[in-house]
């Protein structure tokens, strides 16, 4: 494969990596933004989403799609509603300080990790993706004749990784439309920008939390499920995921719901690029280090703007 | 014997966003005076007294100390200078002892020193009346009390400067009329920049007034020349016709 | 001043009871404390900067794992004997702790730990990488024969035993007395209300910087002597586990207290241990006890201890 295709395919690729990773950083900075506090449990959201997606689409049994379909309804709503016991019995109590809830937090994340070891165990396990065709993608080239289109050998994408990218879409459009047109958006918001007053006018701050919460959770298993088919389901797997979110989230500005967007998909689209050219822990080892310095010198985030 | 200055501020501003909080203020301290700052709430008082000791980095505007520029100087090395500063809402250690919280204070002269440290803390707890609160875990003090700490902190010192914010905001009238009596026995050695509301304590110990409104200087003089000072009274001190 | 002879009382009082233990225990126990006082190194560490100054670093596994490598890969590659390996140790933790330390002191609370986590993890990275040397996950082994100090074989139980000792001591004496210097208790002045510390004319971010370097030397030091005395070295130990433990531990035993890292470090080895028997998910306990402790004892054992009573206790 010429480098024009190769490029191509790398950029398809990360594009599903940014589908994925916007969904999951999205949850991890609506609980920022709203509840100022760092959830370092969320990667363990996302892994739940996963197993419980196997468990799902294991239980029901037929056609993939039928478990697909099951997975992506139960999956986000059950571990949203545990994530809104967590907060309810832990973050609650510790009454949403930033240090005892990190600290809390990494306390859940294990609970949940070596819960799950428990339960489903130490293997990876797939699960059916509910269509798969693989799609040949068509390339140009300037020849002697004028532009030609050509099908070069592996440039292809299946039809399940597209779909990865349009449901990431429709999600943020509908999550997008939920914060900005609804009732609930607006309590969201409120609480975001003073919870104080936000309690004075009767908006209830508690509840809101746990839903906030809960949703935030929901997001990352909801990027579990449909990541699963493309990558197996294990209990380690909410590490990386975490730490790709983390990243999006400060590079982002913390918070910052239309920085969380656009940093996703640098972040995803130059990871799919950068590890088809590079090795993958030289680049990783670039992006780290690089966000912790972002963190340094710009802690309102690359597309954040200072506060005054 | 002229008056020495010790610190003098110059055209100190400070611009919060579009809020004015100081403009172009001028003060200057006599050395072994005590100069009231007053003015209503919000007037810019504890942004002023931010900007000298270093705690808030001025718009534009210089500070001097002994004749020196001391404008690029962090405030720790403003305090190790020779001056010490109280906050207007009280700031000690609280999970520390009493003793410890002096001890804190003194400690940045004479650590070096265990036999005069020691000796240092019980003379600063003793002045000041807690001496038989010293073992305790200074966050467990009455309000009142948290703030005779902090003063007892700034004491402890030893500074040529002293600034305090509001010392008196809380206190009982036994409490102000100690802080009255132990202000004038530092004063001659000690410099001091007091805000205070209490008109009782300026009347009693201020050599020298000035009256900050809307971040500017709008008067300046002895207690009685304010006192007589129409636009002052319109002011500030129109509300409060005693004294 | 006896107020003061009592926690020397303790502090001596512990060393004896661990000296004793070597005689007392059965030989698995015997172990598994070397290993408790060489962890307990690493906590009393990482206690100088998260309970003592406050500052809660996520990342804490990259000193111990310069420590570890730093002798590791000096005795390997260069065939330093022991000593200089141990320096060469010390040296690395201590610049790497200067040189986070420089970068991260800029930012505070969870900024703090987020920075102290990413540069963790790009040193576990960067060991991963340099996988020809440092064999990666898989880790290396110390060779026997580096493991000789003084003509003295290191890897038997006894010596590894008393080396272990030692260093527990020296470090525990070491960290008592600083912390009761004035340099401690600035860094308690840190903790308490920083402002209030610079306002008195305390040079906080120095303070600050050197508490990183000196916990950042103590956590390299447990390193590369569990290089030394058990003779393996890997990236495992870099990992974010080993940044989450010594938080635990201090958290555990009592943040802020000369003996709590000790006794975090007995409590969690045995719970891990035991556990360990009958699930493989062992971290289980971790979590649940990293919970518990955040929602009803921030104070930990000793923290706890003190508050009911027993005042004293340094
Ligand atoms: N950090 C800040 N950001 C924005 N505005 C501030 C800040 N600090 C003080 N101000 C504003 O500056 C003005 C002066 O405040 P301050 O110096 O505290 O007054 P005073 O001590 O005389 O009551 C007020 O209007 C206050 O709202
Ligand atoms: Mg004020």
């Amino acid at each position: 494969m010429d480098f024009g295709p190769h490029l191509m395919l790398a950029s398809l690729e990360g594009a599903v990596i940014s589908a994925i990773l916007v969904l999951t950083a999205m949850g991890l900075s609506l609980v920022f933004g709203v509840m100022r506090v760092v959830n370092v449990a969320h990667g363990e959201f996302f892994m739940l989403g996963a197993v419980l997606a196997w468990v799902v689409s294991t239980t029901l049994g037929g056609h993939p799609a039928i478990g697909f379909i099951g997975a992506l309804i139960v999956a986000p709503v059950l571990v949203g509603c545990i994530a809104a016991g967590v907060d309810r019995f832990v973050l609650k109590r510790v009454n949403y300080d930033a240090d005892r809830t990190i600290v809390a937090t990494i306390g859940v994340l294990y609970i949940i990790q070596q819960s799950t070891l428990m339960l489903y165990g130490p293997e990876a396990r797939p699960v059916q993706p509910p269509f798969n065709t693989r799609l040949s993608l068509p390339w140009f080239e300037f020849g002697e004749n004028g532009f030609a289109m050509i099908w070069p050998w592996g440039l292809s994408i299946t039809s399940y990784k597209l779909f990865v990218i349009f449901a990431a879409a429709a999600v943020l459009v509908a999550l997008w439309l939920l914060l900005t047109r609804t009732r609930i958006g607006l309590i969201m918001r409120a609480t975001q920008q003073d919870s104080d007053t936000a309690q004075a006018f009767g908006v209830p701050v508690g509840k809101v939390y746990s839903w906030v919460f809960g949703l935030g959770a929901g997001l990352a298993a909801l990027g579990a499920v449909l990541v699963v088919p493309i990558q197996q389901a294990h209990y380690l797997m909410g590490g990386d995921p975490l730490l790709l979110a983390f990243i999006v989230v400060i590079i982002g500005g913390l918070g910052s719901l239309p920085g969380t967007v656009i940093a996703a998909l640098l972040i995803g689209m130059s990871d799919g690029i950068i590890s088809v050219f590079f090795s993958p822990t030289l680049a990783k080892i670039i992006a780290t280090f690089l966000v912790a310095m972002v963190l340094v010198f710009r802690p309102q985030g690359l597309l954040g703007r200072a506060e005054t | 014997m002229a008056a020495v200055n010790v610190l003098e501020a110059k055209g100190l501003t400070k611009i919060y966003g579009g809020v004015e909080a100081n403009v172009d203020v001028d003060l200057h301290l006599d050395q072994g005076k005590i100069t009231a700052l007053i003015g209503p709430n919000g007037a810019g008082k504890s942004t002023f007294v931010g900007m000298i000791s270093g705690r808030i980095a001025p718009t534009r505007g210089t500070v001097y100390f002994k004749g020196r520029d001391i404008s690029q100087l962090p405030a720790h090395k403003r305090m190790q200078l020779g001056m010490a500063y109280t906050f207007q809402i009280t700031s000690i250690f609280p999970g520390l002892s009493v003793y410890d919280n002096v001890a804190l204070a003194a400690g940045l002269r004479l650590a070096h020193d265990k036999q005069a440290h020691d000796a240092k803390v019980h003379a600063v707890l003793d002045r000041i009346g807690l001496d038989d609160r010293a073992d305790q875990t200074a966050g467990d003090l009455s309000y009142g009390h948290q703030r005779v700490l902090e003063i007892a902190m700034g004491l402890a010192q030893e500074p040529e400067v002293f600034i305090l914010d509001e010392p008196t905001q809380g206190l009982s009238e036994t409490e102000v009329d100690a802080f009255i009596a132990l202000m004038k026995s530092i004063a001659g050695e000690t410099t001091i920049l007091l805000i205070e509301h209490n008109m009782r304590v300026v009347a009693a110990l201020a050599d020298h007034v000035t009256v900050l409104d809307q971040g500017r200087v709008l008067a300046s003089g002895t207690f009685a020349e304010i006192h007589a000072n129409d636009a002052v009274q319109a002011a500030y001190l129109g509300s409060t016709p005693h004294a | 001043m006896m107020a003061s002879r009592k926690p020397l009382a303790l502090h001596l009082g512990i060393l004896a009871l661990l000296l004793v233990l070597f005689f007392v225990l059965p030989a698995y126990h015997v172990g598994a404390f070397s290993r408790i006082m060489v962890l307990a190194i690493y906590a009393m560490g990482y206690n100088l900067l998260f309970g003592y100054t406050g500052l809660l670093s996520l990342g804490h596994a990259m000193f111990f794992a310069a420590g570890m490598y730093g002798f590791g890969l000096t005795t390997n590659l260069t065939g330093f004997s022991v000593i200089p390996a141990f320096a060469s140790a010390m040296l690395a933790a201590g610049l790497l702790a200067l040189g986070v330390g420089y970068l991260a002191l800029r930012t505070a609370g969870v900024a703090f730990m987020i920075v102290t986590l990413m540069f963790a993890q790009t040193v576990y990275l960067i060991i991963l990488y340099f996988g020809t040397y440092t064999r990666g996950d898989e880790g290396f082994v110390v060779q026997q024969a580096q493991r000789q100090l003084a003509g003295i074989d290191l890897t038997t139980e006894t010596a590894r035993y008393f080396t272990a000792f030692i260093l527990f001591s020296v470090c525990f004496l070491a960290m008592a007395k600083l912390v009761q210097m004035p340099f401690g208790k600035r860094l308690i002045a840190i903790r308490e209300n920083e402002e209030r510390a610079r306002m008195l004319g305390y040079d906080v971010a120095n303070l600050k910087l050197r508490a990183m370097v000196i916990s950042g030397v103590f956590s390299g030091v447990a390193g590369a002597s569990y290089a030394l005395l058990f003779g393996y070295v890997g990236a495992s130990f870099a990992g974010v586990q080993y940044s989450i433990f010594p938080l635990l531990w201090v958290l555990l035993g009592g943040a802020g207290t000369t003996i709590g890292p000790l006794i975090g470090v007995i409590f969690m080895f045995y719970l891990i241990d035991i556990s360990s028997g009958w699930t493989n998910a062992y971290m289980l306990v971790a979590g649940i006890v990293l919970v518990l402790l955040t929602l009803f004892a921030p104070q930990g054992i000793v923290g706890t201890l003190r508050k009911r009573g027993v005042a004293w206790l340094p």
